[in-house]
């Protein structure tokens, strides 16, 4: 994946930070304090495989990131995360599917453009003849409440 | 001993001659005798299910998951451009407009479709509300659950969208639309059972290729459908483990 770009945001308001993922890799992102608020009524859908690489997506996911469909088709999921969100949180939805069982946790998302919006996020893995064959996730509008007690719990988890 | 062919019973009442004549041309295409078998309820279809006396169905995506999971039941088609959403509905002069304002203790007017009360369940999520915090009322139709909250019986109602934009003009005055669901991906497919597994192809061709000639679109067009289109077992699949993803914490 490619560090983000300054003239990608909608804010010149913005902060850096680099992250490493679980594979290894690093990204520097930019982040504002823009927020997108989750539509009502929809679900962001997606589908991964086992390495956790975009292979399906529905309109509100291409809306909601602010990426081109085919700038996230064959890119890693954690495109998408935020320097807010406490690396533990997706270990823990990682150990969970692998398991077999259902994840559900409420997550901070980045946008291209540098800004975020909150979703209410439920991955399971999509089990085929016993295998685990990919994974979807879905995601909805998460409560108001539960946001602003994640906002107080999350920078306490790094 | 005839097959016997069911429909989901939150479909329109308008429909049932729709599908007698869909179940005689089913007949004739695969040359096998076929018995439309009505449900009153999905207390009813359950049973049929469970006891497998069903061998084709036009089925609910909440019944999916049993059908094809439990009972290997085979993906055939659904109609083009149909999707399952809930609507919330709350009497018109109430000053709550958005959901957020919902407060615990709600009553809320239900039927027994499990898709729009799940849909609906989910919807309430959002703003705090889960399934400990409502009185359910149960109500035999939409047009009861609209009178429900109408008459103050109940605070809010869940309704099918398609029977929402189908109530009156009389009715829709008195109430209004809390929230709408935009999923577009919850839609009734046509199964078969595995008995029939072997005329799969068959049943398949005979469906996708119905809007092709005249006679195929005026039996469609007395089912509100425009053409069948074929759901491969992965997009079946697929929905299912989405509906499992819907399911309220």
């Amino acid at each position: 994946m490619q560090d983000m770009k300054p003239e990608d945001l909608a804010s010149k308001d913005y902060q850096e930070a680099n992250l490493t993922y679980h594979d290894g890799t690093q990204r520097k992102v930019l982040y504002t304090e823009v927020e997108t608020q989750f539509p009502d009524g929809c679900l962001i859908v997606s589908r991964t495989n086992l390495d956790g690489i975009i292979t399906h997506l529905n309109k509100s996911f291409v809306e909601m990131s602010g990426f081109l469909e085919e700038e996230l088709i064959g890119q890693p999921h954690h495109i998408l995360r935020h320097p807010f969100m406490p690396p533990a949180a997706f270990a823990d939805l990682w150990q969970t599917v692998q398991k077999k069982e259902k994840w559900h946790g409420y997550v901070k998302n980045l946008r291209k453009d540098g800004g975020f919006y909150w979703v209410y996020a439920t991955v399971i893995p999509n089990i085929r003849n016993g295998e685990i064959i990919s994974y979807t996730s879905v995601r909805r509008k998460p409560s108001a409440k539960k946001v602003a007690e994640c906002m107080e719990l999350y920078p306490t988890l790094f | 001993m005839p097959y016997t062919m069911t429909i989901s019973p939150d479909f329109k009442p308008d429909l049932i001659s729709g599908w007698y004549i869909f179940n005689t041309w089913l007949q004739k295409t695969i040359s096998e005798d076929i018995h439309l078998e009505l449900v009153n309820d999905f207390s009813e279809l359950d049973q049929l299910i469970e006891n497998d006396a069903i061998d084709l169905i036009y089925a609910n995506p909440f019944d999916m998951t049993k059908l094809i999971r439990d009972k290997s039941f085979l993906p055939i088609a659904k109609p083009i451009g149909k999707v399952d959403e809930a609507v919330i509905i709350i009497k018109s002069d109430s000053d709550i407009d958005v959901l957020e304002s919902l407060q615990p203790g709600l009553k809320v007017s239900v039927t027994d479709a499990p898709d729009v009360n799940m849909v609906g369940t989910i919807l309430l999520e959002s703003a705090d509300i889960t399934p400990d915090d409502i009185e359910k009322v149960d109500c035999s139709n939409y047009i009861t659950v609209a009178k429900n909250v109408i008459n103050g019986t109940t605070d809010i109602g869940f309704i099918l969208a398609d029977a929402y934009d189908e109530l009156s003009s009389l009715v829709k005055k008195q109430i209004k639309p809390l929230i709408r669901s935009k999923i577009h991906m919850l839609h009734h497919t046509f199964l078969l059972s595995p008995k029939l597994a072997d005329r799969q192809a068959e049943i398949i061709a005979a469906l996708t290729s119905l809007h092709n000639d005249d006679n195929g679109l005026k039996l469609l067009n007395s089912l509100e459908f425009e053409q069948w289109q074929l759901v491969e077992n992965e997009d079946a699949e697929f929905m299912i483990d989405l509906m499992d993803t819907l399911q309220p914490k």
